[in-house]
C-alpha cells in the first residue's frame, strides 16, 4: 500500500550547524575507521565502556573501605591495586588515595589543568575545571569549602591536594554516624563526587 | 648510594628559575621550602615528554608538603593549614640552599 498521508510535516533537524569541533571529530573518525587503525564496531565499544566510568565507581570502593578495615589499608598504601581488586583497572595509572579524618581534611585540586581519576570519579564536574575553583582551592581553601557548604573547624587542618604531575587523587570520606549495620551497596549511596574530591564530606543518613 | 637524593622528613627547597614550555611546577610554590611527605617513584620528565622525546633519564618524583601560611602571607586559616604539591627531582635542592 503506498504511503499516500501527507497531513503532517516533514521532520526537520533543527539543531542548527554543526560545531567545528563536531565535523572534524567525526571526519577523523571516518578517516581513521577507512584507514583500517580501528572498526565503528570499536568506537561503540569505547563510548560504552565510558558511560561507566561514573563517582558510583569511587564509591563503591569508598564503601568497601568503610567496611574492611584490611582493604582499607591496601587502598591507603597501593591504590591501584585496591581500586583493581575491586574490578577497576586503572591501567599505568598512579592513584593516591588520601582519608579524612576527625583532625584532617583532604580537598584536590589540579592547578596546572585538570588532572582527575575519571574511570573513579565519572567525567569532572564543570567546576572542578574553572579557573575560579583552580586558583582559590590553593590560596583560600576554606572559602572555596564553605561555598559547597562544608565549614570546617578551625581545629582541624585543611590539607590540598594540588595534582601536578603523575599521581590521581581521590578523597575516603569519614564514614557518617548512624550507619554502623549499613550494607556496603547501602553505604556507597552516601557517597557523590563532590565527597570523592573533598569539597564536602559523604551525606549523612536520613 | 640512595636511589633518590632526598629521603621522606627531609626539608626541600623549590627552584626559582622560571623557563618556558611545558612546565609541572607551580609558579607560586617556587623558591618555597616544605617537607618531603613521600617519595612517588620516578617517571619520564614531562618537560620532555610534552616534546615528543622520551623524558629519560626518569626523574624521582616527590609530594612536598607546604605550610599555606608560607606559600600565602595572608593565608587567613589557621597555621597547621597544609599544601601538597609533585615536585620532580630537578626542581629541588635542599632547604637553606
Amino acid at each position: 500500500m503506498p504511503h499516500d498521508h501527507h497531513d503532517h510535516s516533514p521532520i526537520e533537524i533543527d539543531e542548527g550547524m554543526p560545531e567545528e569541533a563536531q565535523v572534524l571529530s567525526e571526519a577523523l573518525r571516518e578517516l581513521l575507521i577507512e584507514k583500517g587503525l580501528f572498526t565503528a564496531d570499536d568506537v561503540t565499544k569505547q563510548v560504552a565502556a565510558m558511560s561507566k566510568r561514573t563517582p558510583g565507581n569511587g564509591a563503591a570502593i569508598v564503601a568497601r573501605a568503610w567496611t574492611d578495615p584490611d582493604y582499607k589499608s591496601r587502598l591507603l598504601s597501593n591504590g591501584p591495586s585496591a581500586a583493581k581488586e575491586m574490578g577497576f583497572d586503572i591501567g599505568a595509572a598512579q592513584l593516591l588515595v588520601v582519608e579524612n579524618t576527625p583532625d584532617v581534611h583532604n580537598v584536590i585540586v589540579c592547578t596546572l589543568c585538570s588532572c582527575y581519576p575519571v574511570l573513579l570519579l565519572g567525567p569532572s564536574p564543570e567546576w572542578y575545571k574553572s579557573k575560579n575553583y583552580r586558583k582559590r582551592t590553593v590560596n583560600e581553601p576554606r572559602a572555596v569549602l564553605k561555598e559547597f557548604g562544608t565549614e570546617l573547624p578551625d581545629s582541624m587542618e585543611v590539607r590540598v591536594h594540588d595534582s601536578t604531575a603523575d599521581m590521581r587523587y581521590m578523597v575516603l570520606p569519614e564514614r557518617p554516624q548512624g550507619t554502623e549495620d549499613w550494607t556496603e551497596e547501602k553505604l556507597a549511596e552516601l557517597v557523590n563526587v563532590d565527597a570523592l574530591i573533598g569539597v564536602s564530606t559523604a551525606n549523612s543518613p536520613v | 648510594m640512595s636511589e633518590h637524593r632526598f629521603t621522606v622528613g627531609e626539608r626541600v627547597k623549590v627552584d626559582t628559575r622560571n623557563p618556558s614550555g611545558h612546565i609541572r611546577t607551580p609558579i607560586y610554590c617556587r623558591g618555597h621550602e616544605g617537607i618531603v611527605e613521600r617519595i612517588c617513584g620516578k617517571f619520564p620528565n614531562p618537560e620532555q615528554l610534552a616534546y615528543g622525546k622520551d623524558g629519560l633519564p626518569a626523574q624521582t618524583l616527590y609530594r612536598v608538603r607546604f605550610e599555606q601560611k608560607s606559600l600565602w602571607p595572608s593565608y587567613s586559616g589557621p597555621s597547621h593549614d597544609t599544601i601538597e604539591i609533585e615536585i620532580y627531582d630537578h626542581w629541588l635542592e635542599p632547604a637553606g640552599s
